[in-house]
């Protein structure tokens, strides 16, 4: 169990059977009353942020919660299978976990994943996917802004607005929290 | 004359760091290395430069703004020793190191030498009451284990000071004048401006829970019964919590952060009796003690009492505070009999407070942490 003294950013405690993360603190004691720590926490499952005063002496319970980075290895039906880079056990994770993000993965991404009692919670990607340009229609010639935009597939199968000067074979860099079109990127 | 360490010797130009500012000095003699003390005036080297300076966890090295602020410190000190001299107020130092540093629950001492480090100097200036002085302050170190955060810090300084035959309400204009006097008409917090031009608005702490956190308290209720109202209220409250602990969950979930919204400073008075401390309860009211506690922009500034003069009263309230501290596995400190013997001599009727003096200079700086205002805060020493 913790108690108050070990608070700190980033704690995994499970409260009403949910686990949570530690994401502020502050010592408060008011004049005549016990010290109480004032600590926002972060629902691992949901994202919610819920605050609460910890007296001090009050016990927390520790969340079973680990952090693996992991390689994403191949689509199966609406599951996605990645593997531990460290054991190289697979897991099987659903597609909902990923969010919207899960037609940006291309095989051998690396990710990581939030594992609560050992079933797989949550699963971060890297902010940024350099995916090549397998569809799109030709660009009008002469515009070279970028303001103007049109849809084009994503090797993944995915679909992003990007601008009129890309073309089919070009790698284009995305932002997988928003799907957005950020750069051309030069091919190595 | 203008005396500073060289920090740094570019094309041909030294910067040397002196108290207020930066200085650039042209042409440089060549005797100057980084790490120097020169005199910027007579370009004479004073000494060092031996060594290089060093990562900055190592060497002190203090920002303009945290200079301006010990500036600030040390008028506001003067300050308050002129506003005390000027009412009539006599300057005490009591003793730091003490064999009864306080039985106050919530209050963890330091063991020092043959006792404790005081937690507040109120013992001891009580006994000066009842020895006969009238008018007394003390600005002085307290020390309190496990308290560190941004207004805590296990050491820091108090101004203390009593009226004997007066009573808490000519404590409560001195508390209102004496924050004036150092912070004008508003004191600065952060960003925040806080209005504290005399006299402040006042709430007693039935109304403030009432207005803030919808809970009735009427300071004879079980703590069972404050519990359930609490959670009546909506706030997540744990079962079996003592009165005080009860309290102050209410407290902290929904006044302390109305409190902290308020633009001007206030006094929040007429505590309920389980928290009277040291307080005496009100004539025909023994669910009320004459107690208030001043905050300014959320900031708990000082805490006042109409002062407990029945020795019966205050040792029976010291065997329970012994009590409470066994029950609840705390280390239990001596009742300080001398205090206990003054009491039974006569204090006459006494009004006294304790203002947190670092938490003052926050308020004079606009400084948002203990430690901004302190020469070396606890991380540093």
């Amino acid at each position: 169990m913790y108690d108050t003294s070990d608070i700190r950013k980033g704690l995994k405690v499970l409260m009403d059977g949910n686990p949570y993360n530690v994401i502020e603190f502050q010592f408060v004691k008011p004049g005549k009353g016990a010290a109480f720590t004032r600590t926002k926490f972060k629902n691992l499952l949901t994202g919610a942020v819920v605050e609460r005063n910890i007296r001090s002496g009050e016990k927390l319970e520790p969340a079973n919660v680990e952090t693996r980075d992991m390689q994403f290895l191949y689509k199966e039906g609406g599951d996605l299978v990645f593997m531990d880079q460290t054991s190289y056990e697979q897991v099987t994770i659903a597609a909902d976990l990923i969010g919207d993000a899960h037609d940006l993965m291309k095989d051998n991404l690396a990710c990581t994943v939030v594992f609560f009692n050992e079933r797989p919670v949550d699963v971060t990607l890297p902010t940024f996917v350099q995916l090549e340009i397998t569809a799109s229609e030709p660009g009008v010639k002469g515009d070279t802004s970028g303001n103007v935009q049109k849809p084009a597939t994503v090797e993944t199968g995915a679909t992003v607005s990007v601008p009129l000067f890309i073309r089919v074979g070009d790698t284009i860099k995305i932002d997988t929290r928003t799907h957005e079109y950020v750069e051309r990127v030069n091919k190595t | 004359m203008q005396r500073g360490r060289v920090v740094a010797l570019i094309d041909g130009a030294a910067v040397v760091r002196t108290q207020r500012a930066a200085v650039t000095v042209a042409d440089p003699p060549a005797s100057w290395r980084v790490g120097m003390f020169v005199d910027v005036t007579t370009r004479e080297v004073i000494g060092g430069g031996e060594h290089l300076p060093t990562s900055a966890s190592e060497v002190m090295r203090l920002t303009p703004a945290r200079i301006a602020h010990l500036e600030v410190r040390a008028r506001v000190l003067t300050s308050v020793r002129g506003f005390f001299a000027a009412r009539g107020f006599l300057e005490v130092e009591t003793p730091l190191i003490v064999p009864s540093p306080g039985l106050e629950i919530h209050l963890d001492a330091v063991a020092a030498g043959d006792g404790y480090l005081i937690t507040s100097p109120e013992y001891a200036m009580k006994r000066l009451l009842a020895g006969g002085l009238e008018k007394i302050f003390q600005v002085c170190k307290c020390f309190r284990a496990n308290e560190h955060g941004p207004h805590h810090a296990g050491e820091f300084t108090m101004i203390e000071w009593y009226r004997a035959f007066d009573t808490i309400e000519s404590i409560a204009r001195d508390t209102e004048e004496l924050v004036h006097a150092v912070c004008g008409d508003h004191a600065q917090l952060g960003e925040r401006r806080i209005a504290v031009t005399p006299p402040w608005a006042r709430l007693t702490v039935r109304d403030a829970l009432g207005k803030w956190a919808g809970v009735h308290v009427a300071g004879d209720e079980s703590a069972a019964e404050l519990t359930a109202a609490v959670r009546a209220a909506g706030i997540e409250i744990a079962d079996g919590l003592a009165w005080d602990d009860a309290f102050f969950t209410a407290w902290l979930a929904r006044v302390e952060p109305a409190l902290a919204e308020l633009d001007h400073a206030i006094l929040i008075e007429d505590w309920p009796a389980p928290l009277a401390a040291l307080a005496r309860r009100k004539e025909g009211d023994p669910r009320t003690a004459l107690r208030f506690e001043a905050y300014v922009g959320g900031l708990e500034l000082a805490n006042a009492f109409d002062e407990l003069v029945d020795a019966g009263e205050q040792e029976q309230r010291f065997r329970e505070e012994q009590q409470v501290r066994r029950d609840r596995g705390r280390p239990v400190y001596p009742i300080d009999g001398k205090l206990i013997a003054a009491l039974h001599e006569g204090l006459p009727p006494s009004g006294g407070i304790a203002l947190g003096f670092d938490r003052l200079v926050m308020l004079a700086t606009g400084a948002t942490t203990i430690g901004d205002v302190q020469a070396l805060a606890e991380a540093e020493r």
